[in-house]
């Protein structure tokens, strides 16, 4: 029968589909693993930064600092900064972030969308691809830094944006990516990385240390905030690596159990056919016996 | 002494030291043990530690923070090569 033959042909594919989505979901979870691992590393870094900077901005709250990061005129040119992924594959990680960043287009910064005021930046390949066929005006892509992850590389992208914005070419620079929350979640977000918001002085009430401050408060404090802007900006980065790890393990296990789904239906459908040809064919022999008989 | 040598992308080096030098902005310093609490930023140069034995290590560092206080050192540096 054709159609016995038609199923086992289908069941062999769905095998072989199978087998390429549990690798890549493998795969996956091993690179979410070593992922994690930055993260974790960067947080010390992170957190400790965070503090001596708090704890700066707090004995220095009467003083006003020139902050050439903080200025904050009205935003008529406007940078976007999309992280995706290079890769497919990871269900709708790359669409959520393609569908806030037209979003934000179309309503927060359409005046200036409309006076080609606003600037992309992509990072990942299918963002680029994506805003590019919509001739969105793109900066050159960075698509190579998801390869090649670490700290030095992602710094390099994040002082070039903290200079053109220094130097008045941008006045607001946003960030749209996936934060990262767990290997099933990811959280949207959109951040607002230039100018800096100001740490709010006196929320955190710490025992206040008599420390020496080398060459003064105000150069520190001034050599501090690009290094946790950079860090900022690397971890939103990382973050939005992570997450797509997390996504593609998560749209990849989804597709093994679907695959699994449809091999047992198809096994059922296989049998019934086989079930129902053999019976067939007994009949015919029994049929036939009987004939010869009458 | 304890000291903890930080960059973004790991933990350089953990662990007792007798004393460090570091390139501080306004000049190379050494800290010892109680050291008074002191912020300074770093510049490009060598972090030359001396364990409880005497032993040296040294790394070169490209710019970083550090800070010292109550006898545990916290170097945050930008890269270490």
């Amino acid at each position: 029968m054709a159609n016995l033959k038609a199923i086992r042909i289908r069941i062999s594919s769905v095998k072989s589909t199978r087998q390429i989505t549990s690798a890549m979901k493998m795969v996956s979870a091993a690179k979410l693993r070593k992922a994690q691992d930055k993260i974790v590393r960067l947080r010390p870094y992170a957190t400790k930064l965070h503090e001596i900077l708090v704890g700066l901005s707090q004995s220095l709250a009467d003083a006003e600092i020139e902050n050439v990061y903080g200025r904050n005129v009205s935003r008529e040119k406007v940078l976007v900064v999309v992280i995706t992924s290079n890769r497919g594959l990871c269900g709708a990680f790359n669409t959520n972030v393609i569908k806030e960043t037209r979003r934000l287009v179309s309503e927060k910064y359409q005046e200036q969308y409309r006076n080609g005021n606003l600037h992309l930046l992509a990072i990942g390949r299918k963002g680029y691809d994506f805003f590019r066929k919509q001739k969105a005006k793109m900066l050159p892509e960075q698509n190579g830094l998801l390869n090649d992850l670490s700290f030095e590389n992602v710094s390099v992208v994040a002082g070039e944006l903290m200079k053109s914005f220094v130097a008045g070419d941008y006045d607001c620079v946003e960030l749209v990516y996936n934060q990262f929350k767990n290997a099933a979640v990811q959280n949207l977000t959109v951040e607002q990385f230039l100018p800096v918001e100001t740490v709010p002085a006196g929320k955190i009430k710490s025992v206040p240390v008599d420390y020496i401050y080398e060459p003064s408060k105000e150069e520190i404090i001034l050599e501090l905030i690009p290094k946790s802007l950079k860090i900022q900006f690397y971890k939103a980065v990382l973050d939005s690596f992570v997450a797509e790890h997390g996504a593609r393990m998560t749209a990849m296990h989804k597709a093994t159990d679907n695959a699994t789904d449809i091999i047992r239906d198809l096994t059922l459908q296989y049998n019934k056919a086989r079930q129902a040809s053999i019976t067939n064919q007994i009949l015919e022999v029994v049929s036939g016996a009987e004939a010869l008989r009458g | 002494m304890k000291i903890e040598i930080i960059t973004p992308d790991k933990k350089i080096f953990e662990g007792e030291v007798k004393s460090v030098r570091v390139p501080g902005k306004k000049g190379s310093f050494q800290v010892l043990k109680d050291h008074a609490p002191i912020v300074s930023t770093l510049e490009n140069g060598p972090v030359i530690m001396h364990d409880m034995e005497g032993r040296e290590s040294r790394y070169e560092i490209n710019g970083g923070v550090i800070e010292v206080k109550a006898n545990r050192i916290i170097l945050l540096a930008d890269s270490v090569s």
